[in-house]
């Protein structure tokens, strides 16, 4: 009964979708406002409807009904409660009904805001809305049914959503379970984060494509995107840093990244979004570049349906999975017809994206920016190359070929590089003309205090000649930022009479804008120094050690001091190790690396254990070991310096965005520097 | 003459002797570590376990080929030798990059290509606004005052700009 109210609610809302995008456009050819209307409450229905969906599938996971063949897919008996709602999104079905159900709450959401402004805009964000759900309604009522359950008649077992013929139901007493990787706390909150990255930025290209279509040639679409593009893109950005966060916690190979094609289908929508962000910053200001803005912004939304498209056809394990999957084809029809529709919009207005400036220097402000959007876009290049390369060689060659983290870190070396200099100069280079004599007065003083990212990196033995580079752009960037907002506050102070506290909160608070953006670089650059430790710096060690034995990496040494395997109640076999640390002769402390097995899957989790600082990480994996004999245990032990920044500057950069959103006195931004 | 041949015999049994009993002794060196096994294990991806590198993964098809490395270490290959090893039996896809040969050059010569047409429309652009700009700026001259580029005081710029946006009216 609850999988028919769950099928019925997609169904429903793939009726209304339709209804809605038909609606929509019929009301703005005959420019009816009640067709509108109608199309209008659409967008604000579907959200609802499919809460029902999602609720009736979350309510046969809590309750066992493993007649479903989805729950009995992803679900077990033994799993505690939050693991089987979370299991919504733990496997294809699930995930993309998710998936819909958030890009129906980002729908209507948009929904409700005021419009009264924007009439002009609404039919077609609301066709573009619709389109896109009614899209992944297809995939899920036809192709991936969440609710499909298991039948058995005389020839066997059949799996079908209604009952077949004479067909009778079948009760499976246990579901396979979860996939043990996925029962981590960062896999629980990693998934939504990026699929609200992903679906949010329906939103600002939903109005672009209506600006568009209605030969707009102002910029009103972006500022009315603003707010959305920003929520969307911390999504995105908290999705990519959590899934990293999981891999180091849970996949026990000592990193956080690994230049996987999945990995960087996350990654290219980011890439873009992030150039976008940039982008429309000139378009706001100088009325520039107005091309790039929709072009970066039709890329981002297309790359979110071919990173979903790459990940759930089958066609990065082989093309011949692709062949046998289902759903590949459907996506490249969707992302062919956007593509096509997209570029046909495009050419036809592209009169009307003159620009009203022209940009006068390289050293301005929008001519860096125009920089950096450059290197983000080679990233993107390579990134796409380099993910659809071994397919390419398979369908040619008929030889599948790995492309893996050296080719990438190639690329993305130097990108890392030249975004730190751009984030150097950016700050202090104001629009459309910049003087050298200007931009020399602001740089001296933080490249003064910049040689101690120089000089602290060589007193602490970390001398490999590009990090040393990388560690003294990094120090460039924060002190540069943190010289402009001690001028910024001077000049405040001076003018006012204040003190210098009242003067900072001024200060911040009037440009709010350019402030946030400050934090989320110094964020950033924060990230890059735990990039640059482990990448440059990480050295490991492995051995087998009898009980009491030690182990050293560099000035820490690890004593093996037990180990125990024994069952845990939610069905896994624990052997978890004790093993003590001590650096220089001083005790740590101890660690618990572990390996758990789950048996209802057969899926071993390593998880490690590790001592965590600002400066470095002890990381301890235990690999293997033999039972009873005590013969000992394989360890696998690795120092990651610096790593740690690469979380702290994380949640600096979260708060930066935050910043950026929080609802205050909205300036006007083209008087903001 | 028979008494030569069993010397010369004799020479060479002894010759025999030696090789059979030190060449395997100089070939297999020390037992290798799990540190040199690793160092190569990180250089390749079994056809399973697609993009995790065979050090760090967990599986017994992995775990195999980790002691094929040790194996052919202790018998005292070279990395590039037991690289090689893998290369025949399992295919280009066992290492970390395509080999650069034949169709796999594409994959390294694409994204330089991409970049060197960034790189130029980069430069071809810049030319292009600047040359744009010289012709606004003469004609600009000619009709009003060019604004001084650099405000003297920021807190001044601030204001004044804050009074042409109230004229212009806030959204």
């Amino acid at each position: 009964m609850v999988a028919e109210i769950g099928f019925g609610a997609i169904f429903i809302t793939l009726i209304f979708t339709l209804y809605g995008i038909g609606a929509a456009i019929y009301g703005d050819r005959t420019k009816s406002q009640r067709w509108i209307l109608s199309a209008h409450q659409v967008l604000k229905l579907v959200f609802p409807v499919m809460t029902i969906s999602v609720g009736s599938l979350l309510y046969l996971l809590a309750t066992d009904h493993f007649e479903v063949v989805y729950v009995a897919d992803v679900s077990s008996r033994s799993m505690p409660l939050y693991l089987k709602l979370t299991a919504l999104w733990g496997g294809q079905a699930g995930s993309l009904l998710f998936w819909s159900w958030l890009l129906a709450g980002f729908s209507s959401a948009v929904a409700f805001r005021k419009w009264d402004r924007d009439r002009d805009l609404l039919p077609w964000v609301i066709v573009v809305n619709l389109v896109t759900l009614a899209f992944f309604l297809v995939l899920n009522v036809f192709y991936e049914n969440p609710f499909t359950r298991y039948w058995q008649d005389a020839s066997g077992i059949l799996v079908s959503f209604s009952r077949p013929e004479g067909a009778i139901s079948v009760f499976p007493r246990d579901g396979g379970g979860l996939n043990p990787l996925l029962r981590h706390p960062g896999m629980i909150i990693h998934p939504p984060m990026q699929y609200l990255g992903f679906a949010g930025f329906i939103i600002p290209f939903s109005f672009a494509m209506a600006s568009l279509i209605k030969k707009r040639s102002d910029d009103r679409w972006i500022r009315l995107s603003r707010g959305w593009t920003l929520w969307a893109w911390m999504f995105l950005s908290l999705g990519l840093v959590l899934g990293a966060r999981w891999a180091y916690d849970v996949l026990g190979w000592g990193g956080y990244w690994g230049w996987d094609p999945v990995e960087i289908s996350a990654l290219m929508p980011w890439l873009t979004g992030t150039a976008y962000l940039h982008a429309v910053l000139i378009q706001e200001k100088r009325n520039m570049f107005k091309d790039w803005s929709l072009v970066l912004i039709i890329l981002t939304y297309l790359l979110v349906i071919y990173g979903t498209f790459i990940t759930r056809s089958g066609l990065l394990s082989s093309v011949h999975s692709f062949a046998q999957s289902r759903i590949g084809p459907i996506f490249l029809v969707f992302l062919t017809l956007t593509i096509l529709v997209s570029a046909w919009l495009l050419s036809s207005r592209w009169k009307i994206l003159r620009a009203d400036h022209v940009l006068e220097q390289v050293l301005s402000r929008e001519g860096l920016i125009i920089i950096g959007v450059v290197l983000f876009l080679g990233m993107l290049v390579a990134s796409f190359w380099g993910v659809l390369f071994p397919i390419l060689s398979e369908l040619v060659t008929g030889q599948k070929v790995t492309v893996g983290p050296p080719f990438y870190e190639r690329v993305a070396a130097p990108i890392m590089g030249g975004l730190l200099i751009l984030m150097v100069l950016c700050p202090l280079a104001v629009w459309s003309i910049v003087s050298y004599k200007h931009l020399g007065r602001l740089l001296w003083k933080p490249f003064l205090v910049s040689l101690a990212g120089i000089a602290l990196p060589l007193w602490g033995g970390y001398n490999r000649w590009p990090a040393v580079i990388a560690f003294w752009l990094v120090a460039f960037v924060l002190a540069v930022n943190f010289f402009e907002i001690i001028r910024r506050t001077r000049v405040r102070r001076k003018t006012e009479a204040e003190s210098w506290g009242t003067a900072l909160l001024h200060v911040l608070k009037r440009n709010q804008r350019s402030y946030s953006a400050m934090i989320v670089h110094i964020g950033v650059v924060l990230m890059a120094l735990g990039i640059i430790g482990i990448e440059f710096f990480q050295t490991e060690t492995q051995a087998t050690l009898a009980e009491g034995q030690q182990l050293s990496l560099g000035s820490y040494t690890m004593t093996y001091e037990d180990l125990a395997v024994f069952d845990a109640p939610d069905a896994r076999n624990v052997a978890r190790a004790v093993v003590s640390v001590e650096r220089d002769g001083r005790v740590l402390g101890e660690l618990y690396p572990r390996r758990d097995f789950y048996y209802d899957s057969g899926q071993p989790v390593t998880i490690p254990g590790v001592r965590s600082t600002l400066l470095d990480d002890f990381y301890v994996i235990l690999v293997d070991w033999k039972a009873v004999t005590s013969e000992g245990a394989t360890f696998k032990v690795y120092h990651n310096p610096l790593v740690k920044w690469l979380w702290v500057g994380s949640l600096v950069f979260i708060a930066g965005v935050v910043f950026a959103t929080w609802p205050g006195k909205k300036t006007n931004p083209r008087q903001e520097r | 003459m028979k008494g030569k041949y069993r010397y010369l015999l004799g020479i060479l049994s002894l010759i025999l002797l030696l090789v059979v009993l030190t060449v395997p002794a100089l070939a297999q060196g020390s037992d290798p570590t799990d540190d040199e096994v690793n160092a190569i294990a990180r250089q390749l991806y079994c056809p399973v376990c697609e993009n995790i590198p065979l050090d760090t993964c967990g599986t017994a098809a992995c775990e195999q080929w980790r002691g094929i490395i040790r194996e052919k270490l202790a018998e005292g290959w070279t990395e590039d030798q037991i690289k090689t090893y893998f290369v025949e039996q399992y295919g280009d896809r066992v290492l970390a990059e395509p080999p650069r040969r034949g169709f796999n050059w594409l994959a390294y010569v694409v994204p330089m290509l991409a970049l060197a047409a960034g790189v130029a429309l980069l430069v071809i652009g810049f030319r292009k606004w600047r040359e744009q700009a010289r012709v606004q700026e003469t004609t600009r001259r000619s009709g009003e005052d060019r604004p001084a580029a650099e405000p003297t005081d920021e807190y001044l710029k601030k204001v004044e700009e804050e009074l042409k946006a109230r004229s212009e009216g806030q959204k």
